[in-house]
């Protein structure tokens, strides 16, 4: 097997035990609920980005040649804190103390830059700024890191999503990527029947983005579009289409899964999906 | 920042606005780490020297503050000291909860200044007139709120900013020329407010624009032998609690003056300072009274709420006859 086929191999089991790990958390939340779909959307993504995308120095989540990340749709938390404990810079009982008193680990991430958590996010619309902050402040110091936003559809209805969309490629922001979790579905129902986003690789292109199109569960198309340097003076866009949910079949592209509480029956047939490795 | 007369002088000629782009020049040496934003503002920020002179420092973020705010903020996250400045409706209301996530949450720390906050846009309508962001700024906790009194002062404030723990709103009021309070040094600092002169009567305790105004009616008050001290409440948050409790423990009328909204604002802040004092003096609040009036000159505005050293003078007065 070649570097390349290794990478994603590990990368794929990456995933299915943040998907195990996932499971736990959202028993663990127990009647607090968790927003199960948006995590499980982005979390290939989050894997590849944790696993092998990202310069990261497992000895140090505060190193300062890291890579930044930045969940912008803090509700996917849980494709955040699982890919931390993959990393180890969250331990299984930290995992397990999810929206408990006195947790750290909240339904939206609150930042702790020692645990790895960067940004508090949540309020939907603002990472990107954020990431071009952080970007802008890379190049005006000469560092080499590079900066990844995740944003998701439904967040895409906020203006300063846009506000920042426009300004990011005249500001030669080469060390930024954004990923758009195009899962189709916000709080209350699909993108078109709330607010539909239409093209969003073409808004992406037409504000002046380098745009890339993918599956966000294809974790060779994810690694391959995600890992080259890039030195052109332009950020990139990736489009990920994705399922919300995805992974079980009891919740894949089933919106009532955006927040819900995960019971004990369907975690059994859940941990039954994982094992038999019969992703829906 | 060290103040003589001329140089009180000549900011006070050109305005807070000027004089706060034209103080971020100055110190653009002295801080390697420093970042300009502007929102499509740089010449009402007087940032035009500093956007061709230091390219490298300043970045254009364009009509588009919730944007501007959370670059700030990234930047900031990064170690940046960094100076975001648009007229101050749109610096405070356009992106409050860009404010309150990123500076007051997770508390980057970000230098932000309304410029030609108040009524002095006036002719403009109120779109551009700002009375409400003391009220908001101050509930927005790890904030820390400045509303210098003149030019001199509004120089002392950016550099203090700059060097503070945590984020700043700066509240630029007034016009250009902007009438001087301070000709020579003195000592800013942030959450001490300056005595400016002592009677035992009234104690006008005033912010911003309004301390000028207030000087001048306790001349107009001595005149009818009412002795007035002039408080000049540069800093809204933290405010000065203790002062604001000697002032009520030793005066027989305290009156707030404040270019902002009666709700809220410094009037706010005074009457929670005081409000378990066993024996206080009452409290008159003086400002703009819950309302928008139609635009106008800086002056007739001013004028229509009673905001002018005469109508400050007159309603202390009356305020103190009827006690």
């Amino acid at each position: 097997m070649d570097t390349r086929t290794e990478t994603i191999e590990a990368l794929e089991a990456m995933a299915a035990r943040m998907r195990r790990s996932l499971l736990d958390m959202a028993l663990a939340a127990g009647a607090h609920s968790s927003h199960f779909g948006g995590g499980l959307s982005v979390i290939d993504i989050t894997a590849t980005l944790f696993g092998a995308v990202m310069q990261i120095n497992k000895a140090d989540p505060q190193c300062p040649d890291r890579d930044r990340f930045i969940l912008s749709k803090g509700h996917g938390c849980l494709g955040y804190y699982t890919a931390l404990h993959e990393v180890g810079f969250l331990s299984r009982d930290e995992l397990l103390s999810f929206e408990k008193t006195d947790s750290f680990l909240y339904g939206h991430p609150v930042m702790k830059r020692d645990k790895g958590i960067e940004f508090s996010s949540g309020s939907l619309g603002m990472g990107l700024s954020l990431g071009i902050g952080t970007s802008v402040a890379g190049k005006r110091q000469g560092k080499d890191y590079r900066t990844f936003v995740i944003i998701g559809d439904g967040e895409s209805n906020e203006g300063s999503v846009w506000e920042a969309a426009m300004a990011a490629p005249n500001m030669g922001l080469d060390n930024l990527t954004v990923i758009l979790d195009r899962n189709k579905h916000q709080q209350t129902g699909s993108n078109e029947d709330i607010m539909p986003l239409h093209d969003a690789a073409a808004k992406f292109r037409a504000f002046g983005w380098d745009v890339a199109e993918i599956d966000g569960h294809d974790i060779g198309a994810l690694f391959d579009t995600l890992s080259p340097r890039r030195e052109n003076g332009t950020p990139l866009a990736v489009v990920a289409h994705t399922l919300k949910g995805k992974g079980f079949s009891f919740s894949e592209d089933d919106n009532s899964w955006h927040h819900k509480v995960l019971t004990q029956k369907q975690y059994d047939a859940a941990l039954e999906e994982l094992a038999g490795g019969t992703q829906a | 920042m060290i103040l003589d007369k001329r140089k009180a002088v000549g900011l006070s000629r050109i305005g807070s606005r000027a004089a706060y782009g034209m103080t971020l020049f100055e110190l653009a040496e002295q801080y390697d780490d420093l970042m300009v934003l502007a929102a499509d503002t740089s010449t009402s920020a007087g940032l035009d020297r500093f956007r061709k002179t230091y390219p490298e420092k300043y970045l254009e973020t364009g009509i588009a503050e919730q944007n501007a705010l959370g670059i700030a903020a990234g930047l900031a996250s990064e170690g940046m000291r960094v100076a975001l400045s648009t007229f101050a409706p749109f610096q405070t209301m356009r992106c409050c909860e860009q404010i309150k996530v990123n500076l007051g949450y997770m508390q980057h720390k970000v230098l932000f200044t309304g410029l030609a906050s108040g009524v002095v846009l006036g002719t403009l309508g109120y779109t551009h007139c700002c009375i409400e962001d003391l009220a908001l700024m101050r509930a927005i906790p790890n904030i820390t709120v400045l509303s210098p009194a003149d030019c001199g002062e509004t120089a002392k404030a950016v550099k203090a900013a700059l060097d503070h723990h945590e984020s700043v709103y700066l509240r630029l009021t007034g016009g250009a020329p902007n009438p001087p309070l301070y000709t020579e040094d003195y000592d800013f600092e942030i959450g001490k407010s300056v005595t400016l002169r002592e009677g035992k009567d009234v104690a006008l305790i005033a912010t911003g624009s309004m301390v000028h105004a207030s000087l001048t009616a306790a001349e107009l008050l001595a005149e009818s032998g009412i002795e007035a001290s002039v408080i000049n409440m540069h800093t809204i948050k933290p405010l000065d609690a203790e002062a604001v409790r000697q002032a009520a423990a030793t005066h027989t009328l305290i009156v707030s003056v404040e270019e902002h909204t009666v709700l809220g604002g410094l009037g706010s802040a005074v009457a929670e300072a005081k409000a378990m004092m066993r024996q206080a003096a009452p409290h008159l609040i003086l400002g703009i009274t819950d309302s928008y009036a139609k635009a106008g000159d800086y002056a007739d505005i001013l004028d229509h709420y009673g905001l002018t050293a005469e109508k400050i003078a007159l309603k202390a007065t009356d305020t103190l006859a009827a006690l």
